[in-house]
């Protein structure tokens, strides 16, 4: 017996839905094998980091604060996959966007109008994009792949943001702590809307809607979808992809900005050393476990953020290691990226040698 | 010995997912004889002989080898029973020289001095011309072509399986080919020979099989059969004639390339010299040309994916395109097919629908305010379909999921039903059956009678002549002046198409 891999007619429909189930049950099961086997509780592991969030309903609203800029950051990176031009350091991204964000509430200090959000958002999302402007440029001029430009570009932004909150902005009250002032009250939104919804995720479900109507029905999102599928076909429909780089790049970068800024105005008042918290890398997961779907998106983002809230359960009642959340995020990347085969080939077993 | 098949296959069935590819096969050839392999694009000539070289196994039946039931479990384990195997596409490394070549391939370990002297030594035996020590990019398709056949005969093939094999040659390459293939016969090798060029299995062929749709439909001798009547068998149907109005008379210039250069792409890409021709409203313009000879980068440079120095290098209706990319081209009129289907001229993951939005968006008014209206593109992919007679699930089916033929009518209704005032195809029956290249073909007249100008670009060179009024040749990037269909013989073209150019001259010069 052995296992053949067939190519299917049409891509399965069923599997494109069932795969990314599949690789979450199954990233469960390996997960508490592999757990079991370093000595922990492996079983009661995986039921912290899956299940303990979702029954606790006091732990809702820490998921759907999680949730919130995985999914603003993953809706952007996913309309960049889908033309295959793949930004890795949406963290970069994410950094840049919260200081340009900061640097804004730094010279509105004494404004007292709360409209002085939006120019903080704009700054987060042109600082974003401006941080993945970098690789589409290397990419589009000198054909210098955008994974590894846009990868280092993440180290970058983590030493400027270290001299940032420790000279120009650093708080002058802030006993020499490496950390921006407080914002103002007017800088801030509040953690969550009517003690329900984080803004943050408000504008993640508008987001969506938007997203969803661009990748689906606009000429742009059809552009992206062709640049992503078949190069030579999109010449030969008058695309440029060149200018798909260009806009998906500084569409995902924005985006990564606005999560940053968002996170930093609503969940945590300042900006400190402490403030990445890979919601850059694991948008790759989220993206990709999504679908590339913006509801899909919507969706893997809230189980991702159950892992997150599910690992620091976690770490306090199983006392697994603190890396154990990121393992089990790894893991689902993995199986959800090996699963990927299924959508288009059958796997049927069949009798003989090889 | 006389009266033992070199190779006999007793029902080869092979089933596919969703396809019975090859039912209860049976067919002998014996030693020595040229025995052709006929059939559509699917009928399952390609299946048969990929198990009789040993890529795949059959489900059922049995082969014979000399008499003597056999297995063939793997190309190596052919080609050491004496089965050789020249492909339809060649699996040549351009930087490297042929002799390397050859040695890449061998199944033994030989050094290059005496590898050269073998090759030298097949060469002289069957008169073939071939320098051991060229460099394989700087080579003709036709010359590559021999690199195949000498790796096949350095290993003393009993069998020699020819995959289509004049595709890609000029009627002269033709010549040569048979003369090698009709020595090699003398001298006790049989071959195997697929094509579904009928009259060259005229020519050469001792004896057909005819295959349609998986199963053998008939066994004759070539010779007592015409053309016609091999083709009615092989697509099982009455042949259809295309029709063209004698009377047809032709308008103003329509589409006009003037001084067109382009540096070439690449290392082995083809630079286009000073191309230079006009089609008139209702003319049919074809290009002639051995592959490689620079047809991809015309075709680009005409849809506009390529962009050119000149504005007026190329003008429709008197608008000078030559600096427009593609979506302006098409707003002005001017349409294109490339050969390649799957991702170029269509995305093979998309849906019909969707194809049909990658080029008739704007001609066919699918969008409003930058939105893509699916009921426009599903009410043209239905006006597709049933126009040109596409086998498919309907407008949400995946363009992959069609065959070949089917696809490329659907291509070509995408681009005709946009009325284009010019058209641009390139190889528009490329590996297409015969039914589906019939009406390819008359769409492409009807068009060129409502007034539109069409340019065809094309290896096949009866295609060209059955269709095209005025005829030109592009060799190396520079395109002979327009001739005459008619007026023009197929040695003269053949000629042109392998470089030499100005025939005539040299006959009035001494």
């Amino acid at each position: 017996m052995r296992i053949k891999l067939e190519k299917r007619a049409e891509p399965s429909r069923v599997m494109l839905f069932a795969t990314p189930i599949v690789a979450v049950i199954l990233t469960m099961i390996i997960g508490a094998v592999l757990f079991d086997a370093l000595g922990y509780d492996g079983q009661r592991t995986v039921k912290e980091i899956f299940f303990t969030p979702v029954l606790a309903s006091y732990k809702w609203l820490d998921v759907a604060a999680r949730a919130a800029p995985l999914i603003i950051i993953a809706l952007g990176l996913s309309l960049g996959n889908q033309a295959k031009v793949w930004n890795i350091g949406a963290e970069g991204q994410y950094i840049v966007g919260a200081l340009c964000g900061a640097i804004v509430a730094y010279f509105t200090q004494s404004v007292t109008g709360s409209w002085v959000i939006i120019p903080m958002m704009l700054a987060g999302i042109v600082g974003g994009a401006a941080w993945a402007a970098i690789p589409a440029m290397l990419k589009t001029k000198f054909n210098v792949n955008e994974v590894l430009t846009s990868l280092m570009l993440v180290y970058v932004a983590l030493q400027v943001l270290s001299y940032i909150v420790t000279g120009p902005l650093k708080d002058p009250h802030g006993q020499n702590f490496p950390q921006t002032a407080p914002f103002t009250d007017a800088q801030l939104l509040p953690r969550a809307i009517g003690n329900i919804i984080p803004p943050g995720l408000l504008v993640a479900l508008i987001l969506m809607l938007g997203f969803w109507l661009v990748v689906s029905r606009s000429v742009y999102g059809f552009e992206v979808r062709v640049v992503g599928a078949a190069p030579s076909a999109a010449r030969y429909a008058g695309f440029n992809a060149s200018s798909t780089v260009w806009s998906t790049m500084l569409i995902s970068g924005g985006m990564a900005g606005l999560a940053g800024i968002l996170e930093a105005t609503s969940q945590l008042g300042q900006l400190n050393l402490g403030f990445p918290s890979g919601y850059g890398f694991t948008a790759i997961i989220v993206s990709f476990l999504g679908r590339l779907h913006p509801v899909g998106v919507f969706i893997a983002g809230i189980v991702l953020a159950i892992t997150y809230v599910g690992g620091q359960v976690a770490q306090t009642v199983v006392h697994v290691p603190s890396a154990s959340g990121g393992v089990f995020q790894a893991l689902m990347l993995f199986l959800i990226l090996a699963a990927d085969i299924l959508v288009r080939y059958k796997v049927r077993l069949v009798r003989g040698a090889a | 010995m006389e009266n033992t098949a070199r190779l006999e296959l007793r029902g080869i069935s092979k089933q596919f997912p969703g396809v019975l590819a090859n039912d209860r096969v049976s067919l002998s050839v014996m030693p020595g004889e040229i025995h052709a392999l006929l059939g559509e694009n699917g009928a399952g000539k390609s299946t048969l002989v990929k198990m009789i070289y040993g890529i795949s196994a059959p489900d059922s039946g049995q082969m014979f080898w000399n008499g003597e039931q056999v297995r063939f479990a793997s190309p190596k384990a052919a080609r050491k029973l004496g089965i050789g195997m020249v492909f339809q596409h060649f699996s040549l490394f351009e930087a490297l020289t042929v002799l390397e070549n050859i040695a890449l391939g061998l199944d033994r370990k030989t050094s290059k001095r005496d590898l050269e002297i073998e090759i030298l030594g097949v060469l002289k035996t069957y008169g073939l011309k071939l320098d051991p020590q060229r460099v394989v990019s700087t080579l003709s398709v036709g010359e590559r072509q021999r690199i195949e056949i000498v790796r096949a005969l350095l290993l003393d093939p009993k069998l020699l399986i020819m995959d289509e094999p004049t595709s890609v040659l000029t009627p002269q390459e033709v010549g040569q080919l048979f003369e090698t293939l009709r020595k090699l016969a003398i001298q006790g090798c049989s071959i195997l020979y697929i094509s579904h060029k009928l009259h060259e299995i005229v020519d050469l062929c001792d004896t057909a099989t005819i295959l349609r749709g998986g199963k053998k439909v008939a066994t004759c001798n070539p010779r007592k059969e015409t053309s016609r009547s091999m083709a009615e068998m092989m697509i099982g149907a009455n042949l259809k004639v295309i029709a063209k109005d004698a009377t047809r008379k032709f308008g103003e210039i329509k589409f006009a390339v003037k001084n067109l250069s382009l540096a070439k792409v690449g290392d082995f890409g083809t630079a286009l010299q000073d191309i230079s021709f006009a089609v008139k409203a209702g003319e049919i313009f074809g290009i002639a040309g051995v592959a490689g000879n620079g047809q991809n980068e015309l075709l680009k440079a005409l849809s506009g994916e390529t962009l050119a120095a000149q504005e007026n290098a190329i003008t429709v209706d008197g608008s000078r395109l030559g600096k427009f990319g593609p979506t302006a081209r098409r707003q002005m009129g001017l349409c294109a097919v490339p050969e390649e289907r799957n991702g170029h001229a269509a995305v093979a993951e998309f849906s019909l629908c969707d194809n049909a939005v990658l080029t008739a968006r704007n001609r066919m008014n699918m969008l409003k305010n930058g939105l893509i209206e699916n009921q426009k593109s599903t009410e043209f992919s239905k006006k597709i379909i049933s126009a040109f007679d596409v086998k498919a699930q309907g407008p949400n089916a995946v363009a992959g999921s069609l065959s070949g033929g089917n696809l490329q009518k659907y291509i070509m209704g995408r681009e005709i039903l946009q009325n284009p005032t010019v058209l641009v195809v390139s190889q528009p029956t490329w590996g297409v059956d015969a039914g589906a290249a019939a009406a390819i073909h008359q769409a492409l007249v009807d068009l060129a009678a409502s007034g539109s100008a069409i340019v065809i670009i094309s290896q096949d060179l009866d295609e060209l002549l059955t269709l095209c009024d005025t005829l030109a040749v592009i060799n190396l990037g520079h395109l002979s002046k327009p001739l005459k269909v008619g007026a023009v013989s197929v040695e003269e073209i053949g000629l042109l198409m392998g470089g030499i150019h100005d025939v005539s001259e040299p006959l009035h010069a001494h």
